[in-house]
C-alpha cells in the first residue's frame, strides 16, 4: 500500500530559508567556539593515543589460534576455515600427531597454518565455523609489515597473538 | 542375449505403479523408480545380510480373503487394492512380488529411519573434524536427511580401539564402525582373503583382523571405498586433503590392459587420490591397490620440465623451437631406411595415429613398441601391462608388438640404423637396450615424462606428458574403446605426446592443421574403418566395444556367475 507523505505547509518567511540557515549556523558556531575554548576534544593523537580500552567485546581484529589450559593446540586441521574463508586467506597443511606425543589420541594437527593478512577481511567466518573452538578474532587491528612475506602469519605467530583461552568445551578430555 | 521378455510384475512405489522383472530387489526397484532408499550394509556387488536396518520400508500386498469371502476387485487398470503390513520390511534383501506396494515416505518409514539413525549415532564418536570420510560420509548425510537431530542417549559412549593398523595400506577406527560388514564380505567374496571379522558380539562388537594376519591383499583399499563411514581409511590418503576441496575427473587406469575405470581427485594441479569408478564390463566397482597408488611419481622431482639438447657430454635446457630445429637438422642427412621409430603401447590411439603419420612422412624403415608382458593376478590385472596394445595393433599395423626390437638393436650395432626416435618409452630400463648400443647412433631422440638413463643417452630430450596430463582414447584387453581424460596440467614446458609428434612432423617439413586431440580423433573415425561412426560423445564415460579379442577379465566373469546365481544384484 502506498503511503502518502504529506508535505508540510510552509509559512511565507520559511520559504526564504534564512531562519533555518541561521539556526544551523548557530549550532556550527557553537561547536566551533567550544573547540576554540578547549571545552570539547575530538581528535585523538593516534598512534600515541589509542582507543583500545574502549573496543567493544564483539570487535573483530586479527584471527589467531589459541591453546587451552592444558597447553594443547586446539586446532585439528579440519580445514573448514580454509574452506569458508571468502578471500581464501587461510592455507593449512595437516599432519598426523606422532604416537609418542602426549596428545596422540587427537591424531591430527596442522603442520603449517598460514593466514595471509593482506587478504584477510576480518569477517569472522573462520571463528564461526570452527568445530574445535580453536580460532578467534582478537582485538589486534594494526597489522603492518614491510614485505608481503611478513604479512603472512604462520602458526607460531598465530599462537603468539592468540595465547591461551580457558573455559572452552573440551571434547578431547580423559574420557575420550 | 535372448529376445524373451522377462517376467514383469506390477509394483506400486509411493503411490505410482511401475513394472519390474521378477526377482528385482525392492531397493533396486525403488532406485529405478527414482526413489532413494537409505542403506548402509547393502551393496549391489556383495551378498545382502540385511543387518543395518536402515532400508526399512512399508510394504503391502493384496488382501487374502477368508474362505467363502469374495476375492478383492481389481480397479480399471487391473491393480488389486493393497493392504499394508503393520511392520516394515528391509528393502535390500526382499524381492518384488506381483501387485506389491512399497511406501518409502510414510510416517512409519520415517520413524524407523530416525530410530535406526539414533542407535547408530549413540556410540559414534564426534570425530568428524579429524575424520577423512567427512564430506562423503553416508552417516553424516543420512543423519541430516533422516536423523532426529537429538539423542536420548545420556550414558558414556562405548570405547573401542582407535587408530588400529590392520594392514600395510589400511587403518581401522573401531569407534566409527557401524557394523555394516561390507568390508568383511568384500574380503571374503571378492578378494578371497577372509581376514576380517567381528569379535565381542553385543554392545562391544569390534571389527578385527584374524590374529596373526593382516589385511594385505592387493585389493585391500577397496574396503576403504565401500566403508560407508570413516572406520577404514587409506594410509596413503590419510590427512592429505579434505574431500570437499578436490575436483574429480573420470578417466581410466593405464597400469595394465584392463583399463580399469577410475576417478582421479585433484586440487590446484596436485593429484591426491584415485578411486575406482563403476563399469560392470571392465572393473565392476574395484581396482588393485598397486595401480591405485602408482601416481606419486607424477609430482616427483625427476620429471622432465624442459626440452634438453646435448651439448658435448651434458644436456642443456633449450626452447621447443631449438630442440625441434636441431632434430630436423640431424634427420635431414639421414635416409628413411636408416631411421627407426619406437613408440609406446602406453600412447593413446590419437598419438599412435600421429606416430603412424610420422613414420610414413619420414619413410622410416623400422617401427615397433616395447611390450610389457607380466602375469595376470586372476582378478583385474591383465597379463599385458601396457594399456593400449590393441591400439598399437590397429593403428601401427604391428601383429606382434616387440618382435622387431632385436632387429633394431642389431641394426644399430651393425651401423645400418643411424637415427632412433623413442616416443614415450623407456628403452634402457624396459626395452632391453643398453647405453652402449644407443651411443652408436648418429642421432637419438627421446620424449618421456621422467629423467632416466634413456634420456641421458639421448641427443634431444623432449618432456612428454604422462597419462594424467593428456587426452585420448585407448583400447583395452577385451577390445573396449575407452576415454582417457586430462586431469592436471603437465609441469613446465611439457607437451602432450600428440603435440610432440605433430611438431616433429611439422619441423621435418610435413603438414599440420591439428589443434586438439579431438581433431585427431575425428580424423581417426574418417581414416580407420574400425572407428567409423564413432564420436567422442558416443564413447561416453563407460566406453564402447570396438573389436573382438576373445579375452575376458576373470573377476568380471566370476561376477556374472554370481549374478546368474542370484547371490548378488550386480
Amino acid at each position: 500500500m502506498a503511503i502518502v507523505v504529506k508535505r508540510p505547509k510552509l509559512k511565507w518567511y520559511e520559504h526564504l530559508y534564512l531562519p533555518a540557515l541561521a539556526k544551523g549556523l548557530r549550532v556550527t558556531m557553537g561547536h566551533f567556539f567550544k573547540l576554540l575554548s578547549g571545552k570539547t576534544k575530538v581528535t585523538m593523537q593516534y598512534p600515541e593515543e589509542k582507543w583500545d580500552a574502549n573496543l567493544p567485546e564483539y570487535y573483530r581484529g586479527a584471527p589467531a589460534l589459541v591453546t587451552d589450559e592444558q597447553q594443547r593446540e586446539r586446532c585439528v586441521a579440519c580445514q573448514l576455515c580454509e574452506f569458508i574463508c571468502p578471500p581464501r586467506a587461510i592455507t593449512i597443511k595437516p599432519e598426523e600427531i606422532p604416537s609418542e606425543d602426549k596428545w596422540a589420541k587427537v591424531e591430527k594437527r596442522p603442520k603449517t597454518f598460514d593466514i595471509n593478512m593482506i587478504r584477510c577481511i576480518y569477517c569472522g567466518l573462520c571463528e564461526e565455523v570452527c568445530p574445535e573452538q580453536a580460532i578467534y578474532l582478537r582485538k589486534d587491528y594494526a597489522i603492518t609489515g614491510t614485505s608481503r612475506e611478513e604479512m603472512i602469519h604462520d602458526k607460531e605467530k598465530l599462537y603468539e597473538i592468540g595465547g591461551v583461552r580457558e573455559g572452552l568445551v573440551n571434547k578431547w578430555n580423559e574420557l575420550k | 542375449m535372448s529376445d524373451e521378455k522377462p517376467d514383469l510384475v506390477d509394483v506400486q512405489i509411493d503411490g505410482e505403479w511401475h513394472q519390474f522383472p521378477k526377482g528385482t530387489r525392492m531397493i533396486e526397484a525403488c532406485r529405478e523408480a527414482g526413489v532413494e532408499v537409505p542403506h548402509y550394509c547393502y551393496h549391489p556387488k556383495l551378498s545382502s545380510p540385511g543387518n543395518c536396518r536402515m532400508c526399512l520400508v512399508e510394504m503391502g500386498m493384496p488382501p487374502r480373503p477368508r474362505p467363502g469371502d469374495d476375492p478383492p476387485e481389481p480397479d480399471e487398470d487391473g491393480h488389486l487394492p493393497i493392504s499394508w503390513m503393520p511392520r516394515p520390511v528391509i528393502a535390500c534383501a526382499n524381492t518384488v512380488a506381483p501387485n506389491m506396494g512399497i511406501k518409502t515416505d510414510g510416517e512409519l518409514t520415517e520413524t524407523c529411519r530416525e530410530g535406526v539413525m539414533e542407535l547408530l549415532l549413540a556410540n559414534h564418536p564426534l570425530d568428524c573434524p579429524i575424520c577423512d570420510q567427512a564430506g562423503e560420509c553416508t552417516l553424516q548425510e543420512f543423519s541430516v536427511e533422516h536423523g532426529k537431530g537429538e539423542s536420548n542417549f545420556r550414558e558414556q559412549k562405548v570405547k573401542k580401539p582407535k587408530n588400529v593398523d590392520v594392514g600395510p595400506r589400511v587403518r581401522l577406527d573401531d569407534e566409527r564402525c557401524i557394523m555394516c560388514s561390507r568390508c568383511i564380505r568384500f574380503t571374503d567374496e571378492i578378494a578371497d582373503d577372509p581376514v576380517l571379522g567381528f569379535t565381542d558380539r553385543g554392545s562391544h562388537t569390534t571389527l578385527a583382523v584374524y590374529p596373526g594376519k593382516e589385511l594385505a591383499n592387493n585389493y585391500s583399499l577397496n574396503t576403504v571405498d565401500i566403508c560407508p563411514v570413516g572406520a577404514l581409511t587409506s594410509n596413503d590418503f590419510r590427512f592429505q586433503m579434505r574431500v570437499w576441496f578436490m575436483k574429480e575427473v573420470n578417466t581410466i587406469d593405464v597400469n595394465c590392459a584392463t583399463g580399469a575405470n577410475i576417478t582421479v581427485y585433484q586440487r590446484e594441479g596436485q593429484i591426491y587420490r584415485i578411486t575406482p569408478r563403476q563399469n560392470n564390463d571392465v572393473n565392476s566397482d574395484w581396482m588393485p591397490d598397486s595401480h591405485r597408488l602408482n601416481f606419486h611419481w607424477i609430482h616427483g622431482d625427476d620429471r622432465l620440465t624442459d626440452p634438453l639438447v646435448k651439448d658435448g657430454d651434458s644436456h642443456r635446457i633449450a626452447t621447443w623451437q631449438e630442440a625441434l630445429a636441431t632434430t630436423a637438422d640431424k634427420l635431414a642427412g639421414i635416409e628413411g631406411s636408416e631411421m627407426a621409430v619406437i613408440a609406446s603401447a602406453r600412447m593413446t590411439n590419437e598419438e599412435l595415429l600421429m606416430v603412424n603419420r610420422l613414420v610414413k612422412h619420414l619413410d622410416a624403415g623400422h617401427v615397433d613398441t616395447v611390450p610389457r608382458d607380466g602375469e595376470s593376478d586372476d582378478y583385474l590385472i591383465s597379463a599385458d601391462h601396457n594399456p593400449n596394445t590393441n591400439g598399437v595393433k590397429l593403428l601401427l599395423g604391428l601383429d606382434k608388438p616387440g618382435s622387431q626390437l632385436d632387429a633394431i638393436k642389431k641394426g644399430i650395432n651393425e651401423g645400418r640404423i643411424k637415427a632412433l626416435l623413442c616416443l614415450q618409452e623407456n628403452l634402457v630400463e624396459d626395452g632391453g637396450f643398453d647405453a652402449e648400443t644407443l651411443g652408436k647412433l648418429d642421432f637419438f631422440l627421446t620424449s618421456y615424462p621422467l629423467a632416466n638413463p634413456t634420456a641421458d643417452a639421448s641427443d634431444v630430450v623432449l618432456p612428454g606428458a604422462c597419462w594424467a596430463e593428456k587426452t585420448g582414447t585407448m583400447v583395452n584387453v577385451t577390445g573396449r574403446l575407452q576415454r582417457l581424460n586430462r586431469v592436471v596440467d603437465g609441469p613446465g614446458q611439457t607437451l602432450e605426446p600428440w603435440e610432440i609428434v605433430r611438431d616433429l612432423i611439422q619441423a621435418t617439413g610435413g603438414g599440420n592443421g591439428i589443434y586438439s586431440a579431438l581433431d585427431i580423433f575425428k580424423q581417426l573415425t574418417e581414416e580407420v574403418s574400425k572407428f567409423a561412426d564413432l564420436t567422442w560423445g558416443k564413447i561416453g564415460d563407460l566406453g564402447v566395444p570396438l573389436i573382438e579379442t576373445g579375452e575376458t577379465i576373470p573377476l568380471i566373469e566370476r561376477e556374472k556367475e554370481r549374478i546368474a546365481q542370484g547371490i548378488i544384484v550386480g
